[in-house]
């Protein structure tokens, strides 16, 4: 027990490390704003494909709608910093809060439907989230809203690790192993005494809580949002993130977020070229390896003795 | 007759989505697959159009033809390239490489020739009949005609011939059907075929109703069109046609209402609680779950 204590207190303790690194980088001009950026954001999807993994990965909950929490989170931190005055702390946690209302209203209506009448559905919410931010006057219809930069390393590195802790923690709690066992064999699970129901709110509810923290993130990031930013080409962006990693596998969500972030970072000025090369992607990855990079396994699973059994979102059995 | 009026302007719309919803219908049929990429299908129709039109001085109904046929085997081929391999696999695995496959061929069209929309050339005389006192443009009633023509003719080869016989038992059961001593994989092809060149059809016929054609276009209308097929019963070909009617005449009655913006929003509304409510559909059985 005492060694599984110290291992978690070790990753905190590493990951404070690299963050002490990178910010002194960043303080010195080392790093230029453009690659802070790029860290910022690339700190922004990853928390996307995280809280994704958790819908998708664990719980097997088919969710193609996230940027429809994604602009609730985005709107609502947007309003209260800009309309009310609020600080930018306070306005993110008000943005996870609604996006996780609304994650509780797709939710409910998602105990009836499974597989891609579920994905449809979502996809069904996320679009009209979307119509209903541009039929809005007071954020600005269809030209947008103008946002102060507030997001900084810091912020959005603090936003991360909490995403992160909460996913694992919940991940391997009974919580977490409910989850897998619904996206496992759902009729199993029933017959085993599970809330299935229970547990596929709270999936959504908790994965929709960060996408609404991620959302307020992008907005205080890019000085604008408009809805046509939320639609459902983001929506594939962060799928692509957790199929390429590995339905099931954190560490690969997170892996295929920094690559992907990277790559089009790197094509920003080729758009077309960028869409192509994603979906030639993740066509070639569901006809030759369906199960993802990662599969369900996790980064620590290949390091030998070091193996932190705990950190597993996967199954055991080999799946 | 303000109303009358506006229930003609559904109709028509409608037939639109009629036909391309009897592609995901019986592709759905007979695979148990949402075939995204069915909305691309219809752009590619309609260009395919736009070009034997505008660059050949094909008639409106060569062009048709054409059209269709083109898509017919784009079709297969999309069918044989990437869901051939997939038959076997998880629903999720062929949803997303139906995405996946969709978001390819809009990309590579906007990568071949650009994002910028064309005006579709106008083929078809335009009068405008007074009918019962609500006009109707003869174009208009043209794009009925055929619309119906076709889902006739669909009707027919569904009912009455070989080929929409091993269909209907492929859809009822692959496995009983193949020991029947039926082709399952040339079937399939078939269906896939066959709707596809109905959303040829589609796309044509929206170019020419509604003149302005861009390779993103296939994106709305293939999402509708799979409400309608999931209105009226996924799986279902009557269902389809009445699901396609039902969503024209409730968007053009949202959008008479001064709502037009909310057009869009109406259509998933009711995507959402029909998959609530009544996720057979209209026409649906409801199958008890088996372990």
């Amino acid at each position: 027990m005492l060694k599984k204590v110290n291992t978690f207190w070790l990753a905190i303790i590493l990951a404070f490390v690299f963050y002490g690194v990178i910010q002194l980088l960043i303080s010195t001009a080392i790093i230029n704003p453009f690659y802070s950026n790029t860290l910022i954001f690339i700190c922004i999807n990853i928390i996307l494909a995280v809280s994704l993994h958790l819908v998708i990965g664990i719980t097997g909950q088919f969710s193609i709608g996230h940027a429809g929490f994604l602009a609730l989170g985005a709107y609502i931190s947007a309003i209260m910093t800009m309309e009310l005055g609020m600080p930018f702390s306070l306005a993110l946690v008000a943005g996870g809060i609604v996006a996780a209302l609304a994650g509780l209203v797709v939710g409910i209506p998602s105990l009836r439907l499974r597989g891609d009448y579920l994905a449809i559905a979502t996809l069904g919410f996320a679009e009209i989230i979307r119509i209903i931010f541009l039929n809005i006057d007071y954020v600005g219809g269809a030209a947008g809203m103008q946002v102060t930069h507030a997001t900084t390393w810091t912020t959005s590195f603090l936003c991360l690790l909490l995403t992160i802790v909460v996913i694992v923690n919940f991940t391997n709690s009974r919580h977490g192993r409910a989850c897998i066992s619904i996206r496992e064999n759902e009729i199993a699970a029933d017959a085993m005494g599970i809330n299935t129901t229970y547990y596929k709110v709270t999936a959504f509810v908790i994965g929709s809580f960060f996408a609404g923290i991620a959302g307020g993130l992008y907005a205080h990031n890019f000085y604008i949002i408009q809805p046509v930013n939320f639609g459902f080409l983001k929506s594939f962006d962060i799928l692509i993130f957790v199929v390429l990693g590995g339905l099931g596998s954190l560490s690969g969500a997170v892996i295929s977020a920094i690559l992907l972030t990277v790559v089009s970072t790197f094509l920003q000025e080729l758009p077309e070229t960028r869409m192509i090369i994603y979906s030639l992607v993740l066509v070639m990855v569901m006809l030759y390896r369906p199960q993802g990079l990662m599969g369900t396994r996790e980064i620590t699973d290949y390091f030998g003795k070091w193996k932190w059994k705990r950190i597993k979102g996967g199954n055991q059995y080999g799946g | 007759m303000e109303w009358l009026q506006q229930l003609f302007n559904g109709i028509s719309l409608g037939s639109i989505y009629a036909l391309i919803a009897l592609g995901y219908t019986m592709v759905y049929g007979i695979i148990k697959l949402i075939n995204f990429v069915h909305g691309e299908v219809f752009m590619i129709g309609s260009f395919t159009g736009f070009y034997a039109i505008a660059f050949w001085g094909l008639g409106f109904f060569p062009s048709l033809v054409l059209s269709m046929t083109v898509c017919a085997v784009f079709g297969v081929v999309i069918e044989r390239v990437a869901y051939k391999r997939l038959r076997n696999s998880t629903r999720i695995a062929a949803l997303i490489t139906a995405i996946g496959v969709s978001l390819f061929i809009q990309y590579v069209v906007i990568y071949i020739r650009g994002a910028q929309p064309e005006a579709y050339p106008n083929v078809l005389p335009n009068r405008t009949l007074d009918i019962f006192g609500i006009q109707i443009s003869s174009q208009s009633l043209l794009i009925l005609l055929v619309s119906v023509v076709l889902m006739i003719i669909l009707q027919f080869i569904v009912h009455r011939t070989k080929i929409g016989k091993a269909m209907r038992a492929v859809s009822f059961d692959p496995d009983a059907a193949k020991l029947m001593g039926i082709n399952v994989n040339n079937t399939i092809s078939a269906t896939f075929a066959i709707g596809s060149a109905l959303a040829g059809a589609a796309g044509v016929i929206f170019g020419v109703y509604y003149t302005k054609i861009d390779p993103l276009m296939g994106i709305i209308p293939g999402l509708k069109a799979f409400i309608a097929a999931v209105l009226g019963g996924i799986g279902i070909i009557p269902g389809a046609v009445v699901g396609g009617f039902v969503l024209g005449i409730v968007e053009t009655v949202v959008s008479a209402f001064g709502f037009s913006l909310w057009r869009d929003a109406a259509a998933f509304i009711i995507l959402i609680l029909i998959l609530i409510f009544r996720p057979s559909g209209i026409f649906g059985k409801n199958s008890k779950e088996k372990v």
